[in-house]
C-alpha cells in the first residue's frame, strides 16, 4: 500500500499527478453524411450570427452620431466618432462608476469566498445537504421580497447609499453561487488524499489547509470569477441601495435615458463600456465559467 | 489499519506532567476542539449570514402582508389579518395577469431555450473546426449585463430607428411597435430571455453529453436504429435527468426576472404594463406606490408558486433518475 509517506512534498506530488490523470473527456469521432456536414456548418454560422450579431450592433451605434442613428442609410456605412466614448467617459464621470462596479464585485467575491468555501467544504464531507439547502434558498427567494426589509434596517443604520451596504447584498448573490459551485468540486475530490494526509500526520484542519486548499484552487477561481461576473451584472439591489457616489455601472446606464428622450449614442457606449471589461475576463478564463456554469448538472 | 481514524490525539492533547494551563496548553485545546468541531465552525459563518439576510426579511414580509403599511415603512400601521391576500387575490386587472405573464414568460422562455439549447448542444456534440469561435459566441450573451443587454435590444426594436424594422421593410412588412405593443411586448421580452440564456442551457447540456457512456448509442447504431430514433429512443432518455437540472437552474432565474424588464420598459420606456410579472408588480407596488402591504402579501404568494414549482420539478427528477 502506497499511502503511507512521510514528506510533505511526496503527498503533494502525488495528489498532484492523480487529479491530472483523471479521464480525459471523451470526444466522438466526427460521422455523418456530407449533407448532414453542410447542415452543420449552415446551422452553427446561423447560431454564431445570431449570438454575435445585436452587440455587434450595439457596439456600431456606440461610433454613431445620434443623427446618423436615426438615418436608416446609414446603418452600415457611416463615419465613425469617439464622441459617445468621451462624452461617457468624461462628462459622466464613470471611471468613478468602474471603479465602484470593480470595488464592490471584488471586495464581495473576495469575502464570500473566505465564508463560502470552508462551509461548501463541510457541507459536502459531512453531506450537509439541509444546511446547504438552507444557503441555496438564497438563490429561490425574489430579491425585492428583501429590499424592502433591507432598505428600512439599512437606512436606520445610516448605511444606505455606502459600499458596506452594496457588498452585503451583492455577498447574497456571490456566497450560494460559490457554495453550488465548490460543493460539486470538493465532491469530485477524492477524500483519500485528506486520509492519508491525516495518517501522516496532520490534523483534520491542517489536512485542509495544506492539502485540499491547495487543490481546490481550480474550484476558487472557477466560483470567483463567475461570482465577479454575476456581481458585476447585478441590478436591482444597486438600484435601491446604491447612492450617488457609489453608484455601478448597470445603475448609472440609466443617465442616458431621461422620461423625454434617449441619448442613443452615450446609452450605446454606456452598454459597451459595462459590458466589455466582463466579456475580456470572460474570453481569458473561458474554461472557467464553463466549468462553473456546468458544476454539478451532470450528476443524476 | 483504519485510515479513517487520524492520530489526532497523539498530537492534539498536551503531554501530561506539563501545566496544562500555559500558552501552548490552550492552543492545542482550542485547535482540538476545533478540528472536533469543524463541521460546524466551517459551516456556520456561511449559514448565519445568508440566514440573517434571509430569514429576517422573510419573517418582515410575512408580518408587513398582514398589516395595511403604507407611506413610510417605520409609520404606525394597522393589522388588518388576511385582508390583504383577499385584496390581491380579487385583483383581476393586475395581479391574476401579472401571474400569468410570469407564467407564460417562464414556460415559453424555457420551451424555446430547451428545445433550442437541445439542438445547439447537438450540433457541437462532435469535434468540428472552428469549435473555439462558436465557443466564444455563445460565451458573449451569458456574461454580457442584462441591463446592457436590455438597452441594446431597446435599440434593435425600436419602431422608429431599430433595425429589426428596418429588415422588414426590405421586405415589405410594415413596422411593427415591438415593445410597446400590447400584443408585442412579452413575446419580445421573452426573444430577449431566449438570446441571453440558451448558452446557458447548451453549456449544461453540452455537458450531459460528453459525459454520456457511448454504448447504449452504439448497440442501437449496430441494430439499425437511425439518427432521430438513437436520439428520441436513446439519448434523450439518458438526458432527462440533465435537463430537468437545466430547467430548474433557468426556471428560478426567468421567474425572478427584472433586469430585462426594467431596462426595456422602465424609465423612459412607457408604462410596465404589458410585460408587468410578479416580480415587477411587487417592486413597483413597494417602491414607486408605497403599498408595502399589498406588496408583501403579492411576494409571499409569488414565492409560494416558486417553492411549488421547484418542489414539482425535484420530485420529477427524483422519479427519472430512478
Amino acid at each position: 500500500m502506497t499511502v503511507l509517506s512521510n514528506t510533505e512534498e511526496n503527498i503533494e506530488t502525488r495528489t498532484a499527478n492523480t487529479v491530472r490523470s483523471a479521464p480525459a473527456p471523451r470526444r466522438r469521432k466526427p460521422l455523418g453524411t456530407r449533407a448532414y456536414k453542410t447542415f452543420r456548418v449552415a446551422a452553427l454560422v446561423a447560431v454564431v450570427l445570431f449570438l454575435v450579431a445585436p452587440l455587434f450592433w450595439m457596439l456600431l451605434a456606440s461610433f454613431k452620431t445620434n443623427v446618423d442613428i436615426y438615418d436608416t442609410g446609414k446603418s452600415f456605412f457611416f463615419t465613425p466618432t469617439g464622441e459617445n466614448y468621451a462624452n461617457v467617459l468624461q462628462r459622466n464621470n464613470y471611471f468613478v462608476f468602474i471603479f465602484n462596479s470593480f470595488w464592490v464585485a471584488f471586495v464581495s467575491t473576495v469575502l464570500s469566498l473566505v465564508l463560502g468555501v470552508p462551509a461548501a467544504y463541510a457541507m459536502s464531507r459531512f453531506t450537509m445537504h439541509r444546511s446547504a439547502l438552507v444557503v441555496l434558498m438564497a438563490r429561490v427567494i425574489p430579491g425585492v421580497s428583501l429590499l424592502v426589509p433591507w432598505y428600512y434596517v439599512f437606512s436606520n443604520l445610516k448605511m444606505v447609499g455606502g459600499f458596506e451596504v452594496l457588498i452585503l447584498s451583492h455577498m447574497f448573490v456571490s456566497l450560494p453561487l460559490i457554495v453550488y459551485i465548490m460543493m460539486s468540486y470538493f465532491d469530485s475530490l477524492p477524500l483519500e488524499l485528506e486520509e492519508s494526509a491525516q495518517v501522516d500526520g496532520l490534523t483534520p484542519i491542517g489536512a485542509f489547509r495544506r492539502i485540499t486548499l491547495p487543490l481546490s484552487v481550480a474550484g476558487m477561481a472557477t466560483a470567483g470569477i463567475l461570482s465577479f461576473i454575476f456581481s458585476w451584472n447585478n441590478f436591482m439591489f444597486a438600484l435601491v441601495l446604491s447612492g450617488s457616489k457609489t453608484k455601478t455601472l448597470p445603475v448609472a446606464i440609466f443617465d442616458f435615458v431621461s422620461y423625454a428622450s434617449i441619448d442613443w449614442g452615450g446609452l450605446m457606449a454606456a452598454a459597451t463600456v459595462v459590458t466589455v471589461p466582463i466579456m475580456i475576463i470572460a474570453l481569458f478564463t473561458q474554461k472557467y465559467i464553463v466549468s462553473g456554469m456546468t458544476a454539478g448538472a451532470t450528476k443524476g | 489499519m483504519s485510515v479513517l481514524t487520524p492520530p489526532r490525539s497523539a498530537q492534539s492533547q498536551p503531554p501530561s506532567g506539563r501545566n496544562a494551563r500555559s500558552a501552548s496548553g490552550a492552543r492545542e485545546n482550542f485547535s482540538a476542539w476545533a478540528n472536533r468541531h469543524r463541521k460546524w465552525l466551517f459551516a456556520a459563518p456561511a449559514m448565519i449570514f445568508v440566514g440573517v439576510l434571509i430569514i429576517f426579511p422573510l419573517a418582515w414580509t410575512l408580518y408587513l402582508s398582514l398589516t395595511d403599511s403604507q407611506g413610510s415603512v417605520r409609520a404606525a400601521s394597522e393589522f388588518v389579518g388576511l385582508e390583504n391576500y383577499l385584496t390581491v387575490l380579487s385583483d383581476v386587472e393586475r395581479f391574476w395577469p401579472a401571474v400569468g405573464r410570469t407564467l407564460s414568460f417562464t414556460g415559453v422562455a424555457l420551451v424555446c431555450e430547451v428545445v433550442l439549447g437541445m439542438c445547439i448542444a447537438l450540433l457541437l456534440w462532435r469535434p468540428f473546426r472552428g469549435e473555439k469561435w462558436v465557443r466564444v459566441a455563445i460565451l458573449l450573451p451569458l456574461v454580457a449585463t442584462p441591463v446592457a443587454v436590455g438597452m441594446m435590444w431597446r435599440l434593435i426594436f425600436d419602431p422608429n430607428i431599430g433595425f429589426v424594422n428596418q429588415l422588414l421593410g426590405m421586405v415589405g412588412i410594415p413596422p411593427q411597435p415591438w415593445l410597446s405593443g400590447q400584443d408585442t411586448a412579452l413575446g419580445t421580452t421573452i426573444f430577449m430571455d431566449v438570446w441571453q440564456w440558451t448558452p446557458m442551457v447548451v453549456l449544461i447540456l453540452l455537458a450531459g453529453l460528453t459525459s454520456l457512456s457511448e454504448e447504449p448509442d452504439e448497440a442501437a447504431r449496430m441494430d439499425g436504429a437511425n439518427a432521430f430514433q438513437r436520439f428520441f429512443f436513446i439519448t434523450l432518455p439518458l438526458m432527462m435527468p440533465t435537463v430537468i437540472v437545466a430547467i430548474l437552474l433557468r426556471g428560478i432565474d426567468a421567474l425572478k426576472t427584472f433586469d430585462i424588464l426594467y431596462a426595456t420598459k422602465g424609465k423612459g420606456g412607457g408604462s410596465f404594463h404589458e410585460v408587468e410579472t410578479l416580480n415587477v408588480y411587487a417592486y413597483g407596488l413597494s417602491f414607486d406606490y408605497n403599498q408595502y402591504g399589498l406588496s408583501s402579501a403579492v411576494l409571499i404568494l409569488f414565492f409560494m408558486i416558486i417553492i411549488g414549482s421547484m418542489w414539482l420539478l425535484t420530485m420529477r427528477k427524483k422519479a427519472v433518475s430512478k
